[in-house]
């Protein structure tokens, strides 16, 4: 595939540069650090959605990643002062390492029983780090003044790690095209649509299934590493958030499973619409309310998402927005 | 050595609420395979709901046959809202809807209670039973748990409503050739299941001070006793909530108490990479 000559390349280009423009060039941190958000919850989608959109897995506990890749950094850096380039690094192959160990013998189990087994290691997860003394405990980890120096001062380091997010994002979405369209990515949505046919046919599932899990544990490792290391702290009910994992499969459902588009847009759109919802006054207190009612009505009357009523309505979007 | 028979004592009796708890979600797995992810919000609705009956001057044992009511009328509605439309579609989708209904109830609940602990007081004693100390609490919700246990077994084998139930849990296709109505079957099976959920959440608001946001571990405690069990078998699931308890109640002397969720999770994965049909085998 001629990658330069696909526009929908261009288009996850033109994305990337406008989030990592549009604060930067007034120096806006209001609109940085809604940015980041809606950069982070993107790039949670973009990886998520191999799972569940290709290969039809639903993984409830994906943000234990994400958490593990923000504990071995502030670990690396506030403890051992590695550089920040390297300890990031470090964490998303470690935590992608760790995915496909467990994914071996995790992957065996389908439907209901994998969807289970996920929240439980991420439960299990978190209350071992929370009584994990070397990194903090329930307290967790607080990072020295001193680990922004080396960045030119926290002002500029912030600066640095949102530019450093949104690559991520922007790779988290070349990767999911790149997938989609690869012979990889064949097999992954065989194996979505039956299993068994998919190994009669010759796709080696457990060896697909397991290489999934661990490249959608990469990235969002990396941007735990980034967002926390920005944050500056970590604590375990923060890192190991169950209730942002499923916002994050409410995003994919959003935008359309199974489409990169749609797991960005859904992603973005969410965060819009939670932002939204936090500050109307009065309604502050009912987000988590029409956060469901709204899942309520995608599952009963768009279970296609965003994408899937767009594709109906012109079919000749299928072309262009992968 | 008394410490440890005590602490082993206690967990055997939270243990059976945990049991409780558990059959209501494997109830409605074993029926419908479906994942109640609702679970934990209707428990925490049943803490709520017999405070409130508690406020009103109703004592907690009497407000649990409300809570029963309302729980069995609670659970239809919602099989009719959220389920019925989508029984047939692949899992996720009843993952996903139930869990729709759990944050809709938990942002409600938010709400109305925000997020601060409530507890029923009403006056306990403690019994001296072969030495050991108990609460009548805890004795009583422990005996709740059993009698509603052995109510449901009752029903499910000797009533033909009951038989109908487990007809459909066999092969919904083949009930509904012998005349079973499938659908009114299953919305009153989930009904029962949340009356479940909802009444551990009312013998549990007897022990604990709860939030709204209580049920959450309660849920996934009821995950782990009803996969230790198998999924959709509620002997199992009762049995799978004893030996949570008595985990809980024989390492609590040794060590600090949040590390048994540590070990209670990766008890949970093991058995369900090994014994993914359960320590008893899978449904009935």
């Amino acid at each position: 595939m001629k990658l330069f000559a696909r526009p929908f390349f261009w288009l996850i280009v033109a994305v990337t540069l406008l989030y990592a423009l549009l604060p930067t060039l007034g120096q806006n941190v209001t609109l940085r650090e809604t940015l980041v958000l809606s950069a982070i919850y993107i790039i949670l989608a973009a990886n998520l959605n191999l799972m569940i959109g290709y290969t039809g897995y639903v993984n409830f506990g994906s943000i234990v990643f994400f958490g593990l890749g923000g504990y071995l950094t502030l670990w690396l850096v506030g403890g051992h002062h590695w550089g920040l380039y390297p300890a990031v690094l470090l964490a998303g192959a470690v935590t992608s390492l760790l995915a496909f160990l467990l994914g071996i013998g995790v992957l065996r189990l389908r439907g209901a029983y994998f969807a289970l087994a996920t929240i439980g290691i991420n439960e299990a997860v978190k209350d071992f780090v929370a009584n994990f003394d070397p990194w903090g405990g329930a307290e967790g980890i607080f990072l020295p003044f001193t680990a922004f120096k080396a960045m030119g001062g926290p002002g500029k380091a912030l600066w640095t790690v949102y530019l450093l997010i949104v690559l991520v994002m922007g790779l988290s979405l070349l990767v999911a095209y790149l997938v989609k369209r690869s012979k990889f990515g064949l097999g992954l949505f065989a194996i979505r649509e039956d299993e068994d046919a998919a190994m009669v046919l010759g796709v080696k599932a457990p060896l697909f299934k397991t290489l999934v899990y661990s490249l959608s544990a990469f990235l969002p490792a990396v941007a735990g590493g980034l967002y926390f290391f920005k944050n500056g702290s970590i604590i375990p009910d923060e890192a190991f958030n169950l209730h942002l994992s499923i916002e994050a499969i409410v995003m994919v459902m959003l935008g359309g499973q199974g489409t990169v588009t749609g797991a960005a847009v859904g992603a973005a759109l969410y965060e819009r619409l939670r932002g939204l919802l936090l500050t109307i006054p009065g309604l502050s207190n009912f987000h988590l309310v029409i956060a469901g009612v709204l899942l309520l009505l995608i599952i009963l009357f768009a279970p296609g998402g965003l994408m899937g009523w767009l594709y109906r309505a012109w079919p000749r979007l299928r072309r262009v927005l992968e | 050595m008394p410490e440890i028979l005590a602490s082993v004592l206690d967990g055997l009796l939270i243990g059976l609420v945990y049991g409780l708890a558990a059959i209501g979600l494997t109830l409605i797995f074993g029926v419908m395979d479906v994942v109640n992810l609702a679970h934990g919000a209707v428990i925490a609705l049943g803490m709520f709901a017999v405070y409130l009956l508690f406020g009103a001057g109703l004592h907690p044992y009497l407000g649990l046959f409300v809570v029963a009511l309302i729980g069995l009328a609670f659970g239809v509605v919602v099989y009719l809202v959220a389920v019925r439309p989508i029984i047939n579609a692949p899992p996720l989708m009843t993952l996903l809807s139930t869990f729709s209904v759990s944050m809709i109830i938990i942002g409600v609940g938010t709400a109305v209670w925000s997020t601060s602990p409530y507890n029923v007081n009403f006056p306990v004693t403690t019994l001296r039973i072969l030495g050991y100390t108990v609460t009548s609490a805890r004795l009583v919700a422990a005996l709740a748990a059993v009698l509603v246990t052995g109510f449901l077994y009752y029903f499910l084998y000797r009533t033909t409503l009951g038989k109908a139930v487990r007809a459909v849990a066999n092969n919904r296709e083949a009930a509904e050739l012998m005349g079973i109505p499938s659908q009114q079957i299953l919305a009153i099976s989930f009904g029962i299941g949340t009356a479940l959920a909802m009444l551990s959440g009312a013998l549990i608001a007897t022990l604990f001070p709860f939030t709204i946001l209580s049920g959450g571990i309660y849920e996934l405690k009821s995950f782990v006793a009803s996969v230790l069990g198998g999924l959709g078998n509620p002997t199992g699931a009762l049995f799978g909530g004893v030996i949570l308890g008595l985990i809980e109640g024989s390492v609590a002397p040794f060590i600090k108490i949040s590390w048994t969720n540590v070990i209670e999770f990766v008890i949970f994965v093991l058995i369900l990479l090994f014994f993914p049909t359960g320590l008893f085998g899978g449904r009935r």
